[in-house]
């Protein structure tokens, strides 16, 4: 599903040269569950950056779902990312202005469609992660466990069949992480979609299929 | 979409209310400006009573010679004389009509001892066909009465109830000015006096003046308009007009050159008294150059309003392109936004310059000045409004745009 071949990403600024990864190949498989770890500075949030198509890597080459990545356009690469990548942040990264609804609705904003169409799938989406009764509310007046989960569905809402999620338990205490990742696990197993997640927390890992190392943005497992 | 953009744009705008209310401020008050402007250049140059004709008519109210002899620039110039323009204008053939009356002039009156100063101008009896002048009571003076040279007059309401008082018809009594005593045949309704040239308080048949109307020489003080069947008709009265021009001498061997055009009213307004060149252009630019000056600092207070607005938004930024924004839909977002917030504002100006035209109207400073909030300065109001949200939304929407989703991402 995702391939990464000779994968290398160099940060320049003006006085110094960090260079984030090395040289990653790896292959994530359709309907598969991976995570990624390692310390922190290691390279995890660059990697899944470089997967999400967000930055761009120095050298290497990232194929999505057999397409070839490396020559798309802002427009072509905004709408790739529509259709196939859902995200989640550890600090959520909600739009604190909008209503929850609103929040979820956004990646369908940018397909077109029609608006009730729209507002439908995001309720579905909240259904899912067990929020419907607070679609009217504001960001600012949920728990961080209740962010993440309308992150979550924001993530879902497009039906995307990557998911990629950075530390999305990071910020939470053991209970409500637990809610996320059992969510995430739900996601994977039924619907199949493909989830990439980076995480600090063994026990989440080891739920997981497959495990990757980082140590100075290398892979050493 | 649009839905949403309002969504947000309202959002964010309630959320810095101090920032929102100096913008809005700033929008509204230079709206304001610019739309009063506007309805003050709309009432000089509209249609409006009693020219109501003004778009298929051309003014002749200038003639201007030049020459150079011993090594000076000489030159003269001022309104046509009755001779001239009788001659050459009167005599045309593509108008429909022409009327020819003399520039407004001052002089004093008294009833019961008390001064009143009075505007009077001497016309044709065409002027009343050509011109829309409501008529009160009474009616105009006939072309008989002008051949005969009786001494009647058409008043104006404001000298009606300045001179008789607020008794009822005036009709048939008498007004005395500059020791001759008038017939009153008609009473018109006032109007303010930006449309100068049409300006007056008492309107005589030119046959009565003193001064001989027959005198040849070009200069005087009398005006033309020429009255087309359409608007189309304007270039074929102009150039027939220009080519009778072009054919004659001026009137003294010191000049070499002789101006005198039929323009419209615009240009017959925006004259410079430099028949060589257009004083259309030269108004134009400097309203041009006013309403830069007083969007100016608006303009910039805002684009700065809005790129710190943008530095607080970049984990929406963020996320709007990680889920599929691309940079030029975010531009256009931002755009549209930074509309929104002009609008509004344009609407409080609506309010606002409303406000002020009402104060303008009454405040007696101008005499029945009727300044209103019509079709034509809503339009500029809205496109001034327009341009405004996309000067000052452009730069910040571009930057905005070009932000990197990972920086964007990674500011909190
Ligand atoms: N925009 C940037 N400019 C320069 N260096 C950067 C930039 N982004 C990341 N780096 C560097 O690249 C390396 C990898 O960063 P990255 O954010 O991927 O680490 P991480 O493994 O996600 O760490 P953490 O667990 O703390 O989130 C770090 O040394 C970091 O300082
Ligand atoms: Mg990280």
């Amino acid at each position: 599903m995702i391939q990464l071949k000779n994968v290398k990403k160099v940060y320049r600024t003006a006085t110094v040269e960090t260079l984030a990864l090395s040289d990653i190949t790896l292959n994530v498989e359709r309907g598969e569950f991976l995570s990624i770890m390692g310390p922190s500075g290691c390279g995890k949030s660059t990697l899944l950056n470089i997967m999400g198509l967000l930055d761009a890597p120095t050298n290497g080459e990232i194929r999505i779902d057999e397409e070839k990545t490396d020559r798309l356009s802002d427009k072509q690469l905004a709408n790739f990312r529509n259709r196939k990548l859902g995200f989640i942040f550890q600090n959520y990264h909600l739009i604190n202005d909008l209503k929850v609804l609103d929040n979820v609705e956004l990646p369908l904003l940018y397909r077109g469609g029609v608006p009730i169409k729209r507002s439908k799938l995001a309720s579905e989406a909240l259904f899912k992660v067990g929020l419907s009764n607070r679609m009217k509310h504001f960001p600012t007046q949920l728990s961080g466990g209740q962010k993440q989960r309308v992150a979550i569905a924001r993530a879902i809402v497009g039906n995307p069949e990557i998911i990629l999620a950075d530390e999305p338990t990071g910020n939470l205490d053991s209970s409500m992480g637990n809610e996320v990742m059992e969510i995430l696990l739900n996601l994977n197993k039924n619907e199949g979609t493909t989830i990439v997640m980076v995480t600090h927390d063994e026990n989440m890992a080891r739920k997981t299929h497959r495990l990757v190392r980082l140590f100075d943005g290398a892979q050493v497992q | 979409m649009l839905k949403n953009y309002f969504k947000i744009a309202i959002a964010v705008l309630k959320r810095r209310k101090f920032f929102t209310f100096i913008s809005l401020f700033g929008i509204s008050f230079t709206l304001t400006i610019l739309m009063v402007l506007a309805a003050f250049i709309h009432k000089v140059v509209g249609d409006d009573y009693p020219d109501t004709k003004r778009s298929r008519s051309l003014f002749v109210t200038e003639l201007q010679e030049t020459g150079m002899s011993q090594g000076g620039m000489s030159s003269a110039s001022g309104a046509p004389s009755y001779w001239f323009l009788n001659k050459y204008a009167a005599t045309l053939k593509s108008p429909e009509k022409v009327t020819l009356f003399s520039s407004s002039r001052g002089t004093n009156t008294y009833v019961n001892n008390k001064k009143i100063a009075l505007y009077y101008k001497y016309t044709d009896a065409t002027y009343w066909d050509v011109l829309d002048y409501e008529f009160l009571e009474g009616k105009p003076f006939t072309a008989q009465q002008v051949l005969n040279g009786e001494p009647v007059t058409v008043i104006s309401d404001d000298i009606r109830k300045e001179y008789f008082g607020s008794e009822g018809s005036v009709v048939g009594k008498y007004i005395e000015a500059d020791n001759v005593r008038y017939r009153v045949c008609g009473v018109v309704k006032s109007f303010p006096i930006i449309s100068y040239m049409l300006y007056s308080d008492i309107y005589l048949p030119f046959t009565v003046s003193k001064t001989s109307y027959n005198d040849r020489s070009y200069r005087g003080n009398y005006n033309a308009i020429l009255l087309g069947r359409s608007s189309g008709d304007l270039e074929r009265m102009h150039d027939e007009f220009e080519s009778v021009v072009k054919k004659l001498p001026t009137s003294d061997k010191v000049y070499q050159n002789l101006y005198c055009h039929a323009k419209t009213y615009l240009e017959a307004y925006a004259d410079m008294g430099n028949e060589g060149k257009s004083g259309v252009n030269f108004a134009i630019i400097v309203v041009s150059i006013f309403t830069l000056i007083v969007m100016l600092l608006p303009t910039l207070n805002l684009i700065n309003i809005n790129i710190t607005r943008i530095m607080e938004r970049s984990s929406e930024i963020g996320v709007r392109k990680a889920f599929g924004a691309s940079s030029s839909t975010l531009a256009y977002q931002f755009i549209v936004e930074n509309i929104i917030l002009t609008l509004l504002g344009g609407l409080i100006a609506c309010v606002f310059s409303f406000i002020i035209m009402k104060l303008l109207n009454s405040s007696g400073l101008i005499h029945h000045l009727d300044l209103s909030l019509n079709w034509f300065v809503l339009l500029i109001g809205l496109g001034i409004a327009l341009v405004f949200g996309l000067l000052s939304g452009v730069y910040p929407a571009w930057r905005m745009s070009k932000l990197h989703v990972v920086t964007a991402l990674r500011e909190q």
